[in-house]
């Protein structure tokens, strides 16, 4: 589709040739202020929240949203970075497995009797690591970050069955364990600790996104990447640093599941990345890059917890939630598409009408 | 954008590695720290053997996973019992066996305020910290079919003695192998707590002397998924072709073997068995695939749990070793050491029986 050319030069990324370029901006402009995907899914939390409180017994309690916004913590703190990559046309689906790998090597470490102090470090180092390596292969060896992803995704949890094997390590120390869990909150609140870091990644997050140059150069290489790099941004340092960021983040979301279950297995996490890519793009970011807002992707996340936490309150079966996700998520696909296609026509018109009124001569 | 990227990037791993290392001289949190940290409070309730079985308790089955025909029977026999002394039962669970699904569950069932929660647990730990809170709430726990963690419970509803298990699925297939030839297992997830149990237990009867003609060449993990199941037969026996006898100590992994073995050329060449439900294996009991499985009766375990958690919220009993409840129609049982209650020795099914069960 062609965006209109008032638009096109109000975009912060640079023009001339390839595809136009859609930054995060057009979005504001026109029917879409009122329209925008991640402005819905706020409103839908709201919603679901309202709701909630009205129909379901216990559903405001503190306890309970404690525990629900816990069993979020995850997921919340994964799909920051992943905010990030997607927001810039990439996309880390070895998160989980690197979850798995933190928290197999933590309860390796664990049992050969290391320090806990010592273990979290070296947890995150491995982590780094393998954000690292995702990132120099598609950076410095140039594949798709789908691809490599895919394939660390199997590596890094092969590796954690070869570090832990079916062993579970429990027994971590309760010093550390109770900030992971959903009875100890931040005193005055019902925010367990995990959230509580959340939220301030999250900020940061949003910060660096939405206020900085870096962020803009994000939006810009997931925008059009040729044009980005032609503008001088950095485009492969970029990545790089994204990818590694996301292994960062990623062991310790590892180091947070060991301690809040309790229990380090191989298996932690086991298939969480596809949950955590699905809040992101419940959030309105788009997957081709180049749009969306991190607010868009908190509130995808804490959707997608609350509702969840809402039909098993109610006695929903497991299936049917699944299937409420699905049908959410494709909607959140289709609906801003729908509404740019019904857009882009109606620039088309109000175009051809002005051309033909210009070629009438009835133009100043 | 400043140069020197790659630099960078060497100068934080640099320096979380000399964090890490700085940190390892300091004294710090070690396991043998943590295991003083760990211990529960002692059960201080007194029972009152009298106490009459209260009407209304809500009690929730809180299976593996739901989808799980053996434990939907388990389920409902459960669910049958709480009727039987007016009170209201249902099964909720997550659609994986992933530990990590069963915690939420039990947070919302705390949530729901329910009587008792009845668990077959998928990690002994990863479980515990959510069973504690409910405990806290005064919600009763019993497991059944694979156990928590001991003070993460009131009860634990053994539906047979492991060594019954272990040894006799042991001993089932030597005599059809008349003692000789590669065996090897078929288990469900790596972490299951009842799998490992048995698997040890039949590693050790098969060290003794009258096995040396059979070996064990490899536990193969289904994850109680039929296909993955399915798929982890064929390649055991791809991969060992003069493989003689499987073992399945989960229903899941027994059916999918068995359908497997009877389309494919290893049909009367290879001994199955296991544990299965009599529905799902009839077929393969009629047709020659296996010979015969065992299991115990799923519906009474459930039964039988639903009435020791009744027993609990009742006050009847507390957990501890010694106490003695009645479990309607199956009579009197007397909770063990570490608060178990055994339900009994597990049935062999043949096809001179097999028509005899419908579950």
């Amino acid at each position: 589709m062609n965006a209109p050319p008032a638009t096109r030069a109000a975009a912060p990324e640079p023009p001339a040739g390839g595809p136009p370029v859609e930054g995060h901006r057009e979005a504001r402009r026109g029917p879409g202020r009122f329209l925008r995907w991640d402005a819905a899914v706020g409103a839908l939390l709201v919603a679901a929240f309202l709701v909630g409180t009205g129909t379901t017994e216990g559903f405001s309690d503190t306890a309970n949203l404690s525990a629900a916004l816990n069993d979020t913590a995850e997921i919340a703190l994964l799909a920051l970075p992943m905010t990030l990559l997607v927001v810039a046309g990439q996309v880390d689906l070895s998160v989980a497995s690197m979850l798995g790998l933190s928290s197999a090597l933590a309860g390796a470490l664990w049992d050969a009797g290391w320090t806990f102090e010592t273990i979290v470090p070296v947890c995150l180092v491995v982590g780094l690591l393998g954000g690292l390596l995702n990132g120099w292969l598609v950076t410095r060896v140039g594949l798709p970050s789908l691809a490599v992803t895919i394939g660390t995704l199997t590596l890094y949890r092969g590796l954690a069955s070869v570090v832990l094997g079916n062993k579970a390590v429990a027994d971590f120390p309760e010093t550390y364990a109770r900030w992971a869990s959903n009875t100890e909150t931040v005193p005055g609140t019902f925010v367990p600790y995990p959230l509580a870091l959340f939220a301030v990644l999250a900020v940061c997050a949003a910060l660096a996104l939405h206020c900085t140059g870096f962020g803009r150069a994000l939006f810009a290489v997931g925008a059009q990447e040729d044009a980005a790099y032609f503008a001088g941004v950095r485009v492969k340092r970029l990545k790089l640093i994204l990818f590694a960021v996301s292994g960062f983040v990623a062991s310790f979301a590892g180091i947070v599941y060991t301690l809040r279950y309790g229990s380090a297995r191989a298996d932690n996490g086991l298939g969480l990345e596809l949950t955590v890519v699905a809040a992101v793009l419940l959030g309105g970011i788009d997957f081709d890059g180049g749009k969306g807002t991190l607010g868009g992707a908190v509130a995808g996340v804490l959707l997608i917890g609350v509702l969840n936490n809402l039909l098993t309150l109610n006695d929903v079966s497991h299936e049917i939630q699944v299937i409420v996700t699905g049908a959410l998520l494709i909607v959140s696909v289709l609906t801003p598409r729908a509404i740019a296609v019904l857009t882009a026509r109606k620039h088309r018109r109000t175009a051809i009408s002005e051309a033909t009124d210009t070629a009438l001569g009835k133009a100043p | 954008m400043r140069p020197h990227h790659r630099s960078r990037v060497l100068a934080v791993t640099a320096a979380a590695c000399a964090l890490s290392v700085t940190l390892a001289g300091c004294s710090g949190t070690t396991k043998s720290d943590a295991e003083d940290d760990a211990k529960d409070t002692a059960k201080n309730a007194k029972a009152d053997p009298d106490a009459p079985l209260k009407k209304g308790l809500e009690l929730a089955f809180l299976p593996k996973q739901i989808n799980n025909p053996y434990m939907t029977v388990v389920d409902k026999g459960g669910i049958k019992a709480a009727k039987e002394f007016g009170g209201k039962g249902k099964e909720v669970g997550p659609s994986d066996a992933k530990a990590s699904s069963q915690v939420s569950y039990i947070n919302t069932l705390t949530q729901q305020r329910q009587d008792a929660i009845l668990l077959a647990a998928n990690d002994p730990n990863a479980v515990c910290g959510p069973l504690k809170a409910a405990m806290k709430q005064d919600v009763k726990i019993v497991t059944y079919d694979s156990d928590a963690g001991k003070d993460c419970r009131h009860l634990f509803i053994n539906q047979a003695a492991s060594e019954d298990i272990g040894r006799g699925l042991v001993k089932d297939m030597a005599k059809q192998l008349d003692y000789k030839g590669d065996i090897a297992i078929l288990s469900a997830t790596q972490n299951a707590t009842n799998q490992n149990t048995w698997i040890k237990i039949m590693k050790d009867e098969l060290k003794k002397p009258k096995y040396k003609g059979m070996k064990l060449v490899k536990t193969a993990y289904g994850d109680d998924v039929d296909q993955k199941s399915f798929q982890e037969t064929q390649g055991l026996l791809k991969a060992y072709p003069d493989l003689k006898g499987i073992i399945s100590p989960t229903t899941v992994g027994l059916a999918a073997a068995a359908r497997y073995v009877s389309g494919s050329k290893y049909k009367g060449k290879v001994t199955l068995g296991g544990l299965g439900t009599p529905n799902q294996m009839r077929k393969y009991i009629k047709d020659g695939t296996i010979e015969q499985f065992s299991l115990w009766d799923a519906s009474k375990l459930g039964y039988l749990g639903a009435y020791a958690a009744a027993a609990l919220a009742s006050g009847q009993i507390t957990g501890k070793e010694g106490e003695k409840f009645k479990a309607g129609k199956l009579g009197e049982y007397t909770v063990g050491k570490d608060g178990e209650v055994v339900l009994g020795p597990p049935t062999v099914f043949t096809s001179k029986n097999i028509d005899d069960f419908d579950f």
